[in-house]
Parts: structure tokens; sequence; C-alpha cells
């Protein structure tokens, strides 16, 4: 390998050319607007949130507009796709509260942070358009579903500063985390199987 | 391997095994095959009363060759009476293997299980317009061409990968359906680990977050630690460019995990200082700790393809029993089958040198005497992880034990195939 790494360094020296990367001088450097453009992975403390806003109400004309609940049911709830509102009282578990008849969790309950239901909107709806939503848009749906599900106040509005600080039904002790893991181990122990 | 296994020689000697020559299976699954064109013969050529008839080359099959058209195992949806493939719109959902067919332990390409996040189209990507991405908590971001990739030292391994959804109950009738969801292929490309220390990892780098190209674009969060060990990013699969269904032109390939972690279409690669919980991470999302560890890393686990349900043993006599094992803890070190419903445990041969998180195949030689009877095999990994069954499992949860328990997490438990008397193969758990 030293003698490669010296070979590759001595190429990249000798040239100006667009390789980046250091052992073997291959790829080229993203513009920072390039890396922005792709980055929709969003945090849990909204780093990556664009600009925008949106409330409750204005995310209910655009579920209507955008015809979720030709698949959610009028107001998220008794149609073919998983529920979106809950018709349990906030007396129960979360756990409890979040699960629909279909079996399937109820996003705007069960997410541990309010920005994955952002997310989930902003990558997966609606189907077939996946990808179309402006931010604002996002920012409303997602207003909507936590203001139908008592979450947030009906007349809150959300944008990049306001989504990550909303306090979600699922507390950080109501789900559990992923094992620290290693290769070579087993997958839970001292259950080995 | 397989010391105490018996010989085809021991059966020889202890007598009348044979009795009726060696019997060959059925093949009576009647959903799971479909009928091919017959290739045109030539019919100039005459070779005498009994010769088979000889095939003209045609452009087709001298260019890409295809199976012969007796051969006519195919995939099915996935589960039993879920949405079919392709549906009225073109879409593709959950498809599952013909394990009942398989032989050694490739999965052929066309044949390789699919799972899509909710039925989805399958994107038609130009790899000349490809790019993947690397950002994140690094110190160097970069962008590679699939041409800069194919650059770079590569790796070949054979890797299995298994749906979460891959779970037997007792209204299944083949191992398509019980466990048709889990494929192996040789899959080849860069480490990911090689591109990872070309863009220097920042020490606060603990996650990865895994983004396909597709609609939704699926993205998947990982910890570094599984990045830095085996992960591979793939171009290539059983010889060839990665079929589309199963991500083409790049997927990641990340050994033991569960399916969906394997992000296909893959177009960038975040790191990250903490779980970031992005789309396909939802669903994972468990009560309890115990439970999101068994949904993570695969157990062991194996199954008997033959004779597995569905097809009919024609009478008493020597029929090898075979089939295959995997884990997500390392390569197979070993599997035992019975032949008694479990009462005795006897190891069977494992036919090639076991490879890590890989589909092994393993092979017991076994008279059947007519009676009714149960057959099933177990299976331990390297680092001593064995292949549960229902009852073991259900009695580490502290829950009554039945047959239709659900094992938390991806159920690895223990298959029974049930052997009748009149040589019929029925699910053991039905």
């Amino acid at each position: 390998m030293g003698s490669l790494r010296l070979a590759m360094i001595t190429l990249l020296l000798s040239s100006p050319a667009l390789a980046q990367s250091p052992t073997y001088g291959v790829g080229r450097t993203p513009t920072p607007d390039e890396i922005r453009a792709m980055d929709i992975s969003i945090s849990s403390n909204g780093e990556e949130l664009p600009e925008g806003r949106g409330s409750a109400k204005e995310g209910a004309i655009v579920f209507q507009q955008k015809a979720c609940a030709g698949c959610h049911g009028k107001a998220g709830a008794g149609s073919i796709a998983p529920e979106l509102q809950s018709n349990k009282g906030q007396d129960v578990s979360v756990w409890e509260r979040g699960r629909g008849k279909s079996g399937w969790m109820i996003l705007p309950i069960t997410a541990p942070y309010a920005t994955i239901v952002w997310d989930y909107i902003n990558r997966g709806m609606p189907l077939g358009k996946e990808g179309t939503l402006t931010p604002d848009e996002v920012y409303a749906l997602t207003a909507y579903l936590l203001a139908v599900n008592k979450v947030i106040p009906e007349d809150q509005v959300l944008d990049k500063e306001s989504l990550p600080k909303v306090k979600m039904p699922m507390g950080d002790k109501d789900y559990g985390r992923l094992p620290d893991w290693k290769p070579k181990t087993h997958r839970l122990p001292g259950y080995g199987h | 391997m397989g010391s105490k296994r018996t010989t085809r020689r021991d059966l020889l000697k202890s007598g009348g095994a044979l009795a009726g020559g060696l019997a060959v299976l059925g093949q009576t699954q009647a959903s799971g095959q479909t009928p091919t064109v017959a290739p045109t013969v030539a019919p100039e050529h005459d070779h005498g009363s009994g010769a088979s008839p000889m095939v003209k080359g045609t452009k087709e099959l001298v260019e890409y060759g295809q199976r012969s058209h007796f051969v006519t195992s195919v995939r099915i949806a996935h589960p039993v009476g879920g949405r079919h493939s392709p549906d009225a719109f073109g879409k593709t959902f959950h498809i599952a293997t013909p394990l009942q067919d398989s032989v050694g332990v490739i999965t052929p390409s066309s044949l390789h299980y699919v799972a899509t996040t909710r039925g989805a189209f399958v994107p038609d990507i130009d790899p000349k317009q490809h790019r993947l991405m690397i950002h994140g908590v690094v110190d160097r971001p970069l962008t590679f061409s699939m041409e800069d990739l194919k650059r770079l030292p590569s790796v070949t391994r054979t890797h299995f990968i298994e749906c979460a959804g891959n779970r037997h109950n007792g209204r299944q009738k083949t191992v398509q359906e019980t466990h048709g969801m889990v494929s192996c292929a040789e899959w080849t490309g860069v480490l990911l680990s090689t591109l990872l220390k070309e863009c220097g990892l920042k020490t606060s780098a603990k996650w990865f977050v895994a983004e396909g190209a597709e609609e939704v674009k699926g993205a998947s969060s990982m910890p570094i630690a599984k990045a830095m060990d085996d992960c591979i990013i793939a171009y290539g699969m059983n010889g060839e460019a990665v079929r589309p269904q199963n991500g083409y032109p790049l997927r990641l390939m990340v050994p033991g995990f569960e399916g969906i972690f394997h992000t296909k279409w893959l177009r960038r690669i975040k790191v990250v200082d903490r779980y970031y919980m992005n789309y396909n991470d939802y669903g994972h999302l468990e009560k309890s700790e115990k439970e999101a560890a068994l949904a993570f890393q695969i157990g062991p686990k194996s199954v008997i393809t033959k004779p597995s349900g569905a097809q009919q043993l024609s009478g008493p006599g020597f029929y090898e029993i075979t089939g295959l094992a995997w884990s997500g803890g390392g390569a197979i070190r070993s599997v035992e089958v019975s032949t008694d419903g479990g009462k005795k445990w006897n190891r069977a041969e494992i036919k090639a040198a076991p490879q890590r998180m890989s589909h092994t195949r393993f092979g017991y030689p076994w008279v059947w005497d007519g009676k009714e009877t149960e057959i099933l095999s177990r299976c331990t990994d390297e680092i001593g992880q064995q292949q549960p069954t229902r009852e073991q499992v259900a009695k580490y949860w502290n829950v009554p034990f039945e047959r239709s328990y659900r094992v938390p997490g991806l159920d690895n438990s223990v298959m029974p195939w049930k052997i009748n008397k009149d040589g019929s193969v029925t699910n053991g758990l039905a």
C-alpha cells in the first residue's frame, strides 16, 4: 500500500485534477450547493430542515388538495392506508394510542421526534407523486396531523425552529434503543439464539 | 465434516434400503410454476427413434442463454394471497424465491427474492448518470461515478439477504411460502470502509444513513462499526451487473442485517453523529430494547428444502434430505437434522466450506421406512448462537408455548415438515 500511496500522491501533485480521494485519487468533491440539494436526511435536532412554514389550518386544505383522504380517509382514519389519527384518549399508553385498527403504527403519535413525521411525508407522500410537495406543504401537513392528534395546539405554526421543539407523546423511555453493535457478537446478549 | 454421517456404502450394507432403486422426489407444486415456450426444433434432423429433438439456435439463445423449458419454477407473491406482482399498474410487491427447487447456495439472479417498500415501480437508472455521494461528518465529502467505483480495489463475497417478513406459519404449504423471502448471491463491489477511509471519518462519526434513488428515497441508519467491518458497495451480482429489481446499478450490502438495510439504487451515504431514524428506520420502532435487538442482526436459521411441503416421496427408500442454513452472526459451524420429530438430532454434512453470512448447503442421508414422521433441521453459527425451536423462544420470553407462537424479531425458529404415510409432505406447523 505504501508504494501505491506514494505513486498516487505523486500523480495528484503532478496534475491539477479534480480527483480528490487521498489514496486512490478518484471521485470529486461535491459543492456545498450539491450537498444541500441532495441532503434530505432530517436529524432529530432539525439541522437540515429547509426554510418554510405551515399551520394545521393550511395543512387541512393541503390534505384535501393532494387527495390524501383518498387513501387515509377523511381526517386520516378509516380507509386503506395506515391511519393517521387515533380514536383513543390520551389516558392510555402511547403504544396503545398509537396502534391503528389495521395494526399499523400511527405516525404522528408514535414518532419519537416530530422531525420524523416531516421526513416521512417529505420522502414518501403522496403516493405516485413523491418528491413534489413544497417545504411549506410538508410543514402544513405535519402541523395538521400533529394538531388532529392533539400533540400541538391548532393554531401553532411549524417551521425549522419550532418543529424540532415539539414534545411528542412517545417519550425517550417509551421505546427500545438499538444495541451498540459490534462484529462477531450475539445479537442479544444472554439469548443464545 | 459430519464424521457420524451415514455413507451410501453403509446404507447398501444395511441392505434393502435401496429396494426399488433411488426414488425421485416428484414436483407437485402447482403455484410457483409456469410453462416456458418450447424451443423450435430442427425437423430435418433424424437421430433415430428415442433420441431427443434437436433445438435450433436463435439470436436470443446465443446472446443471452435461457434455462430449459422443462424447468419451470418461478417466483410468487409473498405472503400467500398478497398483492400479485406486477399489479394492474405494473408495480412490484414482495416476491418469494422457489427454494424447493434450489440446489447449491447461489440463488439465480432471475429468482432472487424482491421486497419493495410498499409496492413500487423499479427505477430505470442510467449508470453513466448515476453518482454516489458520501458526506456528513467526514473530512472530505466525495462523489463517485460508477466508473470511479470500478477503478477501486474490489471484493467478491457470497452473502444472503433475508426480509424481516420471512415468517413461517401453519397456513403456508411450501418452503417457498414459508421461507422464500431469503436468497443468496455472489456480490462484487468496493468495501464501504475503503470509501470512508478516502473521505476520512471525523471522531464524532457514530452512524451512517444510506439512501436509495427510488421514488421514496428509502433510507436506513446503521452503525459506523458495521460500515467499517464488512459492508460492500456492490455493482456486481452473480458474475454480471446487479439486476434492476435488486438495485442496479449500485446497492449496499450489509451482511447479516435485515434485508431492508441493504439499500438498493444507492445514491447517498451520510455519516452522522447520532441515530437518525429516517423513513425505513421508523418501521423498526420497537417497544423494548430486546425486541429492537432481535430485528437488527439476523439469528441462525435453517430449513429443509427437500423434501419439503407439497412435495411427494415416491415410496419407502433412500432420500438425501437437503436444505440451507445461514446466520447474521457469521459462518455456519454445524447443522443437525432430526427425522423423528426432534427426539434425536444427527449431524448433517456441510456441502462446501461455509462462508460468513452466506447460505450453507447441508445434506443428510435418510432411509424412509414408510411411517409417518416429522423432519427438522437446526444450525449453530461460528459465534455459538443456536437456532431455537419455538418452544425455546417462548420459554425465554416466559410466555405459554403453542405452535402458532409469534417469534419476536425475525423468525429464525425450527421448521418441521411432516412426512405422511402416503409419502406426501405437509407443513408440520399446520
